[in-house]
């Protein structure tokens, strides 16, 4: 049951990575490829519907990670305190520069909202990037159970390591850039004219930036954390998530050059997002949080998670619940597909 | 430890404070836009449609703010209560997961459509819409409800070998008996908010002049839902809970009714100061045997004061929870006069016309946001010194390792940000009032 709750809050958290990651990264594109108020106010009309639906996917995964491992939820939310509260400020700063920007149409006001938003969206893409790092990496765990890190010390791996070093520094700078081809991918299959042409040539430096990126992290993960290495030596089935993620990531990078090929583009971009999250759990798994310390104090899917009846009962109301919310959504993008006319307004 | 003790608490109570303004407007809210959309469908009078779109758009603000500052309450379990979400997570983390699956999804969808579904939708498929809202924001604080409710009265679980708290009965977690008279008193609370702020609307625009068939819509809807839910809340929801607390919490209702010493025949106080050291009552206005009455049906019955509890087991702020209980029940009195001097008056045709009644209900707007910020504080700090009643001191559910200057640094940063938020609301809905709703005269 460990096992199968592990693997469910896994997919929350890459569907929230794929549908949340776009509108982040139209976020980061956005000052860049938008330049008139018109345009500004296209990109916004593409996300305007869904990124808030998007972004419950992290309280739903957020939630079901608190019934279904306490022990994680317990240790990760306080041992990473001010990146979690500075991120709760960035998401807060978000969602009103989003709302304040349609709902004030002032021409002194808009373009502030605007760079809320853009520099919210990037400071958010780098720090899901570095608490996935984080993860991977391990945190100084002590024989209690706790641990408490300062948002940097002096930037290199150990036990008395930072929220930010040069390892989870880089998957940041890896994040920023994959959200910034997905983000860029998005606006490009839903708009038209000049602002997706811009999208489109974002998608392509960015691609190659992603894919540099991806080597880069992926040999300094395989070199910093065991456990990555022996998972993918002692199950050799689980390559099918990096290959899924280079399947994506060429994927972008081929369709990107064709005109008509927005969609592919974008659905291998999500394969990418998917296949990267995939590949990471797969490689820490028992982990949740492993110590940095010493071996023994890492919390597993076994010490940290709720008994059995819970995990059992909850999986009866998680599928009732996943199913219907997976209805809204269908619906909810359904109702809201088709290009955007650069006059700004959705199909709403 | 104890001064980051100190503000753990501080951050939790000021965030949820603030975040509480939202939520008690919307739910309230979302039955009275319910109710205007089906007086439009059975009357097929655009007029309530019209009505309706302009209390979605107020229902729209309020719920985007009760969103963002709801986020950091999820949060904050694990980042300040750490130790608690550990040894409890495993049973409360049951009803907050399910808010999340099941409410935030619906809400976030459906809310959407009511917004901008409604050419596409049709009358039906809008009234629907407004149904599923209602339903998801109403079914959001049933589960938020059970949540502190099992932390006031937990039920339905089993102690592990380490300590830890384990559920043994879904449905005893989610059925539990405190659950459901606090949430009907909760719910009564947010549509008595919702129907003071759609009345004091409407008396506003009556005074004004504006928006005049608009004006008396609201106040009629409001006063008449407003009347029907303060009565609730004193019986039989507010009087249930009271019970409640006299069976289970007796060192609370000590505290909360200021009652030092254990007699028979207890008095009511009205008013009157607590002084904790001194261990008495200054300047005390009471009702005798009032208490025993109400708590026990009987006018002698014996009633235990703060003096049957040690003292290390009585709340930690006597005056808090005592004030903040008679804020409550003091304007809850208050505001069943009002509405019934302005049901009266409605019913005998001279509500529109009487200036009195309608400033009194336009200056009454702020009250219910106080009487139902004043019912949770005399619950959460009348819990006090449990975290979950019995089981858990809230010392022993504190992060161990976040220090008092980190707990600072986040709280000054809420403050602020919570600041411009508030700022940036009054804003928004000020523009909204000033422009009203829609002229009667478009089709």
């Amino acid at each position: 049951m460990e096992t199968t709750w592990f693997c469910l809050i896994s997919l929350m958290i890459a569907v929230y990575v794929v549908l949340d990651g776009f509108d982040l990264g139209a976020g980061i594109i956005h000052l860049g490829v938008a330049r008139t108020d018109a345009e500004r106010r296209a990109v916004l009309a593409s996300i305007g519907p869904v990124w808030d639906g998007n972004e419950v996917w992290l309280l739903a995964a957020g939630g079901t990670l608190y019934f279904a491992f306490p022990g994680l939820y317990a240790a990760g939310f306080s041992g990473f305190y001010l990146p979690l509260m500075i991120v709760l400020w960035l998401l807060i700063l978000r969602g009103c520069a989003i709302e304040f920007r349609n709902h004030m149409e002032s021409p002194v006001w808009a373009p502030f909202w605007d760079v809320v938003f853009s520099g919210a969206s990037a400071l958010l893409a780098v720090f899901f990037g570095a608490a996935l790092g984080n993860v991977v990496r391990g945190v100084p765990l002590d024989a209690s159970g706790w641990f408490f890190e300062p948002l940097w010390t002096n930037f290199r791996l150990g036990a008395d390591a930072g929220i930010l070093d040069w390892y989870t520094i880089l998957v940041g700078i890896a994040a920023y850039f994959a959200l910034t081809q997905h983000g860029a991918l998005w606006v490009a299959l839903r708009t038209q004219g000049e602002l997706r042409e811009r999208s489109r040539r974002v998608a392509r430096w960015s691609g190659w930036g992603a894919l540099i990126l991806t080597l880069l992290v992926t040999w300094a993960t395989f070199s910093i954390q065991p456990q990555v290495p022996r998972n993918f030596a002692a199950h050799p089935w689980g390559a099918v998530f990096p290959l899924l993620a280079v399947g994506g990531l060429a994927g972008v990078i081929a369709e990107v050059r064709r005109e008509n090929a927005d969609l592919g583009a974008f659905l291998a971009s999500c394969a990418y997002l998917a296949g990267m999250l995939t590949s990471v759990v797969f490689g820490v798994y028992p982990y949740v949080l492993p110590a940095c310390t010493n071996p023994a104090y890492s919390l597993t899917i076994y010490n940290a998670s709720a008994a059995a009846y819970g995990l059992r009962v909850g999986f009866v109301w998680w599928v009732i619940g996943i199913a219907l919310a997976s209805g809204y959504f269908v619906f909810l993008y359904r109702h809201t597909a088709g290009r955007i006319e650069s006059g700004g307004h959705g199909s709403h | 430890m104890e001064e980051a003790l100190t503000l753990h608490r501080l951050h939790f109570a000021f965030t949820i404070t603030f975040h509480y303004l939202f939520p008690q407007l919307t739910m309230g809210l979302a039955l009275l836009i319910l109710v205007l959309k089906t007086l439009a469908i059975r009357t097929g009078n655009e007029h309530y449609n019209r009505s309706a779109r302009f209390w979605a758009r107020v229902f729209g603000i309020n719920f985007a703010l009760g969103v963002v500052t709801g986020i950091p309450m999820e949060f904050q379990f694990g980042t300040n209560w750490a130790q608690f979400s550990r040894a409890a997570g495993g049973v409360i983390g049951q009803t907050l997961a399910m808010e999340g699956i099941f409410t935030f999804f619906l809400e976030s969808s459906f809310l959407g459509l009511l917004l901008f579904g409604e050419k596409k939708l049709g009358p039906r498929g809008h009234w629907f819409a407004s149904l599923m809202v209602f339903l998801g924001s109403w079914a959001s604080g049933y589960l938020i409800v059970a949540t502190d409710a099992w932390m006031q009265h937990p039920v339905g679980y089993t102690m592990g070998a380490q300590g830890e708290i384990l559920l043994a009965s879904f449905w005893g977690l989610l059925l539990n008996p405190w659950a459901l008279w606090q949430y009907a008193h909760t719910m009564s609370g947010s549509v008595i908010t919702a129907s003071f702020v759609m009345a004091a609307i409407g008396a506003y625009y009556l005074l004004s002049g504006e928006h005049e068939s608009y004006g008396r819509t609201f106040v009629r809807v409001g006063v008449i839902a407003g009347l029907v839910a303060s009565l609730a809340q004193l019986f039989p929801t507010g009087d249930a809970q009271g019970r409640l607390v006299t069976e289970y919490q007796p060192a609370t209702l000590a505290a909360m009714e200021g009652l030092f010493e254990t007699q028979p025949g207890a008095p009511l106080v009205i008013l009157g100061q607590p002084d904790v050291v001194k261990r008495k009552l200054d300047n005390p206005l009471e009702m005798p045997e009032m208490l025993s009455m109400l708590t026990y049906r009987r006018w002698g019955a014996e009633v235990r004061g703060l003096d049957s509890f040690p003292a290390k087991d009585w709340p930690d702020g006597i005056p808090v929870v005592y004030y903040s209980y008679h804020v409550m029940v003091g304007l809850g009195t208050i505001f069943v006069a009002i509405l019934a001097l302005a049901g009266i008056a409605l019913w005998r045709g001279r509500l529109y016309g009487s200036r009195a009644l309608l400033w009194t209900l336009l200056l009454s707007c702020p009250l219910p946001y106080i009487a139902n910020t004043a019912g949770w504080i005399t619950a959460e700090t009348g819990r006090q010194p449990w975290l979950i009643y019995g089981l858990m001191r809230t010392a022993a559910g504190v992060s161990p390792k976040v220090s008092a200057g980190n707990a600072w640094f986040t709280l000054i940063g809420f403050m602020g940000l919570y600041m411009v938020l508030g700022i940036l609301f009054l804003l928004l809905v000020g523009r909204e009032i000033a422009h009203g709703p829609e002229p009667e005269a478009q089709g």
